[in-house]
């Protein structure tokens, strides 16, 4: 039995989530942003985009990339999505990203208060013992940040509709630890999307399975993953 | 933003630090607030991989992917202002005759090395090794690492989200220089990879000038 639970627009949110795990975002609402982070269960090893990057030869996150470890082990392979891009080089916004939505506090606004993408990450690690030291680079799933010729990079509306999804195996035991907040280069007004999250029980690899496939780098982390949990 | 390249009047003869890094090894140096940092690639396409950290506080520390959100763009040059996990600025690239930097490569180690490039590359030396034995005297552990700058390194990043690692721009006397904007550390690895040609597969030394107050 799975479970189901979602994230309203401009919240964080983190979750321990064993190893062969399904765990599929679906995008509430046009120009949903979920900026993730992955943390392995030792609390140490930590999600690393330039070798998840570099080793795939890929300058976004799509399926069936292997999502890879300061240490060199797949923490999770992405296996399916509706989008074909998801954003990997522009981090995650700031409260000075806010300053132009006017202000807004608890105290005004409640629950629906704007808080940067930044300091609800910052939140969700403290929870978990970890501190602003373990941040690192995010995947902004459904967000895309077109890169141009002359290396100059825009955001790119209308990429993610209503009911997009992004799907990941967990290779090992995580820390997901994720925010709503908008991305910080959508010039449009404060909208933020809820994100639906569906945690499942994922089958054993197929000896074709795409991820373990796809590339020798890719297979190889996964290698050095199997080894890790022997 | 157009690569663009500018050069500066500082004179070697006037620098208070000199030091050649030899290929492989790395440097930990404390720049003050307004001090110019060159790295000067002797031989030609030497990767020099680099972090930046507040020096009064090395949770503030460079972050490769707010700065290149920030400037709207992916590769470093001249006027690059390298921002912290706290949106800071800590130093401002002010010169560059190599013409662009990679700071989305990330930085090699043992581990990675075996994902791209097999089992028998397990025991080669790698940058990571050496940002862990110089941070480790100013509390940079594996913690305190972010995603690095490769300056003279060629990653190019192609509008249909292709990357891959191409021979270098740099030659020898080409040079980087920072300028700082706070007292920051830096913290350098003269990378060590034989495996592809971002140090045109044979590792060469580096030279770091640096002009501030004594």
């Amino acid at each position: 039995m799975g479970y189901a639970h979602e994230i309203p627009g401009g919240a964080a949110w983190s979750a321990t989530v064993r190893a062969a795990r399904t765990v599929t975002f679906t995008a509430r609402g046009a120009d949903a942003n979920l900026s993730l982070l992955l943390v392995s269960a030792d609390r140490l090893d930590r999600l690393n985009i330039p070798d998840t990057l570099k080793a795939q030869m890929s300058a976004c996150i799509r399926p069936p990339m292997v999502l890879m470890s300061d240490r060199g082990q797949a923490l999770a392979s992405v296996t399916g999505s509706s989008l074909d891009w998801h954003d990997a080089l522009t981090g995650f916004g700031h409260e000075t990203h806010l300053e132009r939505f006017g202000p807004s506090s608890y105290g005004a606004d409640r629950n629906a208060w704007r808080r940067a993408a930044h300091t609800g990450l910052v939140s969700e690690l403290t929870r978990h013992g970890l501190s602003e030291v373990d941040l690192h680079g995010c995947v902004n799933v459904f967000t895309k940040i077109a890169v141009a010729d002359d290396s100059g990079l825009s955001y790119s509306p209308g990429h993610c509709h209503v009911g997009d999804t992004f799907t990941l195996r967990t290779e090992q035991d995580l820390l997901l630890v994720a925010t709503t907040a908008p991305h910080p280069m959508n010039p449009g007004p404060w909208a933020p999307a809820p994100v639906l999250v569906e945690v499942g029980i994922a089958e054993p690899p197929a000896p074709d399975d795409p991820s373990h496939t796809f590339r020798d780098e890719s297979a190889r982390a996964l290698d050095e993953t199997r080894k890790a949990l022997l | 933003m157009s690569s663009s390249l500018s050069t500066t009047e500082l004179d070697a003869g006037t620098a208070v630090y000199d030091e050649v890094v030899a290929a492989g090894d790395g440097a930990l140096i404390t720049v003050p607030a307004g001090g110019e940092l060159r790295i000067v690639d002797l031989h030609g396409n030497q990767a020099v991989d680099t972090l930046l950290y507040d020096a009064h506080d090395v949770r503030n520390r460079y972050s490769a992917f707010d700065t290149v959100r920030e400037q709207r763009a992916v590769y470093l040059t001249t006027g690059s202002r390298l921002l912290s996990t706290r949106l800071d600025e800590l130093a401002v690239i002010s010169a560059d005759t190599c013409g662009r930097h990679d700071t989305v490569g990330g930085a090699c180690a043992q581990e990675s090395n075996v994902i791209r490039y097999g089992e028998h590359t397990r025991h080669q030396h790698a940058c990571r090794q050496t940002f862990l034995r110089y941070g480790a005297a100013a509390g940079i552990g594996q913690r305190e690492l972010g995603h690095n700058i490769n300056f003279f390194m060629n990653v190019p990043v192609a509008p249909d989200g292709g990357l891959h690692f191409a021979d270098g721009l740099s030659a020898p006397g080409k040079y980087v220089q920072l300028r700082a904007s706070r007292d920051v550390l830096v913290l350098i690895s003269n990378c060590p990879q034989l495996n592809n040609p971002c140090n045109g597969w044979d590792p060469t030394p580096v030279r770091l000038l640096g002009w501030w107050a004594p």
